[in-house]
């Protein structure tokens, strides 16, 4: 791989930052459920073909965020855009269109689908999802074998083609997260959410979960994921953005942001009995 | 009644037109639960919605001399119209159950249908809609069976196959158990060839999970849609066909029908392309050789002959409870799938 050119060299390590290249751009979101205000972001870039980490303590407003971004939930008020255009208020799967593809914190493998059938669903562009193209073979089976072609290649990357014609729900946790992240890449996606996705994955499994996040990027795909392992946070993030309390609270690059007062008063303050603390010793 | 007359009676079970409209009723449900995992609670609803829809078309047809806007229409021409609008009602009525039900979760549709099923029923026998419907009793063979059973090749007189009599033409007919499990093989290579498609793999998704299928850019509302009305559809054409046997009757496509079809359904094994069809078929067999094996063995003393009914029923009701226990995934189901219970 030849070098990158950081293209975080000269942004601010402040919360909002603007980007050299964004990719999403998120402008007074705002989302309450009832008296309670779970998400209130200012404002929010995220670096194209770069890896950024959306971290924070519990209850910080990170997955309401992400389901925000992808459609799955609705602000009372906010606006943003990916790629210039405005997805506000488009369902989660003209999102997903769009080429923005999330994951989930608990697993959805399709249980009771074959592996094979889990990739082959992730693809876009198959005529033969519509009705009456589906009655006719002939005008779908071309498309299918070029899908199938493509599944089994990245089932080889993430090591599961020997699984292919298991269900999905036979597979170990660890393996349904990588199942997850290679189905959400048949679409070609140009940047893909992780939500939480090292959370109950063998640590076995940790070290090629994080190889095929890096690769995505260098594969030209920007990562944008929530977590809570700071372990990982570190070993593969470019950038770090800190929520707590539903606001964006500090942005920076990894090795200095959790330096900063106000990312260890939110995670110190209310967790201060949790082992997060050795991150910082 | 001899053993060997019963077995007969049991025989003619298998192959009987209203064994294949249940098992096409199923079939419909299979669209539902089977591959999209919806809990269509009103399968009956759509079978007597698609009844009055043939009957009151044909009745009002032949009532006015086989004439419609001034045309007179050829027999073919007035069955084929009937089936179209029955087709029409059943698409119209899985839109509006699907519209309001299909964003939310997959229990309001069951409690939606069970009782838009019981609303088309009680309209059916309400008073107000006698001059269509019939009110409670119904629509008579004699008002809408005619145009189909003209359009019989079987002669008009009883025909004897084997040890099986029936009428060549008229009513529970040779005629009437060739179109009817046409259709039925018709149903099941359609299920054959969808559930085998991209299409069906989405159904399975949205069956699965609704927001990983969301997540990878499918609009699963549409989808749900799609398998409610062509479910339906399929249960309408179920309904026809029954009528065809007997009459239009409110009363027998009440909720116990509803269950009879889940419990075929499950019976034969969901999600498979012939389990309906053996669910029916095994069912409906079942339910003769029950009630009368009872008769001959139980003294009327015991249980009247008018309980004989509905104490077979009991025991079809236990027998499929042990099914339930030991072979849950149905006959025709794959274990492997039912032994993945962590979703």
């Amino acid at each position: 791989m030849t070098a990158r050119e950081d293209p975080f060299a000269h942004v601010n390590a402040t919360p909002g930052a603007a980007k050299v290249d964004p990719i999403i751009v998120a402008h007074r979101v705002k989302r309450t459920f009832g008296g309670l205000t779970a998400v209130d972001v200012e404002h929010f870039e995220v670096q194209r073909n770069a890896i950024t980490a959306l971290i924070g303590p519990n209850g910080a407003g990170k997955s309401t965020f992400f389901n925000l971004l992808t459609g799955f939930d609705k602000p009372q008020k906010g606006e943003w855009s990916f790629n210039g255009v405005s997805l506000q208020s488009h369902s989660p799967a003209k999102v997903a269109r769009a080429g923005m593809v999330r994951t989930f914190q608990l697993t959805k493998a399709l249980s009771r689908m074959t592996v094979i059938e889990n990739m082959r669903l992730g693809a876009a562009g198959q005529g033969g999802e519509a009705f009456f193209t589906a009655l006719v073979p002939p005008l779908w089976r071309a498309k299918e074998a070029l899908i199938t072609i493509k599944a089994e290649e990245l089932l080889s990357r993430f090591q599961l083609i020997d699984k292919q014609n298991d269900f999905a729900g036979e597979l170990s946790g660890g393996q349904r997260k990588l199942l997850e992240m290679a189905r959400a890449l048949m679409s070609d996606p140009e940047i893909v959410m992780l939500d939480e996705p090292m959370a109950g994955v063998n640590p076995a499994l940790t070290e090629s979960l994080l190889e095929h996040i890096v690769e995505l990027r260098e594969r030209g795909v920007t990562v944008l994921f929530v977590e809570h392992d700071m372990h990982m946070v570190r070993r593969i993030s470019d950038w770090v953005v800190v929520m707590a309390e539903g606001k964006i609270i500090a942005e920076g690059p990894p090795e200095t942001v959790m330096l900063n007062t106000a990312v260890q008063d939110a995670y110190l303050g209310a967790h201060h009995d949790t082992d997060l603390s050795e991150d910082f010793s | 009644m001899d053993f060997a007359g019963l077995l007969t009676d049991a025989g003619r079970e298998l192959f009987a037109p209203t064994t294949a409209a249940f098992a096409l009723a199923a079939i419909g449900l299979n669209f539902h639960f089977g591959l999209t995992g919806l809990l269509n609670m009103g399968q009956a609803g759509f079978m007597l919605l698609g009844m009055y829809g043939y009957a009151i078309t044909v009745r009002e047809i032949e009532a006015n001399n086989g004439q419609l806007f001034g045309v007179t229409m050829a027999a073919g021409a007035t069955v084929a119209l009937g089936f179209l609008v029955a087709i029409v009602l059943a698409v119209l009525f899985g839109l509006l159950l699907g519209w309001p039900t299909l964003k939310l979760r997959g229990d309001y549709l069951a409690i939606v249908t069970i009782a838009a099923a019981e609303m088309v029923r009680f309209l059916g026998r309400s008073q107000s809609f006698k001059n269509l419907t019939g009110g409670s009793t119904g629509i008579r063979g004699k008002d809408f069976k005619a145009p189909f059973e003209s359009l019989s090749p079987f002669p008009d007189r009883q025909v004897t196959i084997g040890p099986f009599t029936l009428h060549g033409s008229v009513s529970t007919s040779w005629w009437l158990v060739v179109v009817s499990w046409s259709v039925v093989a018709l149903a099941a290579l359609l299920f054959w060839r969808l559930s085998r498609s991209p299409w069906g793999r989405v159904l399975k998704g949205v069956r699965e999970d609704e927001d990983a299928v969301r997540s990878l850019g499918k609009n699963v509302y549409g989808y749900k849609m799609q398998a409610l009305v062509l479910g339906g559809v399929i249960g309408a054409l179920g309904g026809v066909l029954w009528s065809f046997g007997n009459a239009v009757a409110p009363d027998s496509m009440g909720r116990p029908t509803t269950f009879w079809i889940w419990t075929l359904l499950l019976l034969g094994g969901a999600a498979t392309v012939f389990g309906p069809i053996l669910g029916s078929a095994l069912f409906w067999t079942a339910l003769v050789l029950i009630k009368g094996l009872a008769a001959m063995i139980i003294p009327p003393t015991w249980l009247a002959p008018t309980q004989l009914e509905p104490f077979s029923l009991m025991l079809v009701g236990v027998t499929l409870m042990l099914l339930v226990i030991f072979r849950p995934q149905g006959i025709l189901g794959d274990r492997r799938e039912l032994a993945i219970n962590d979703r």
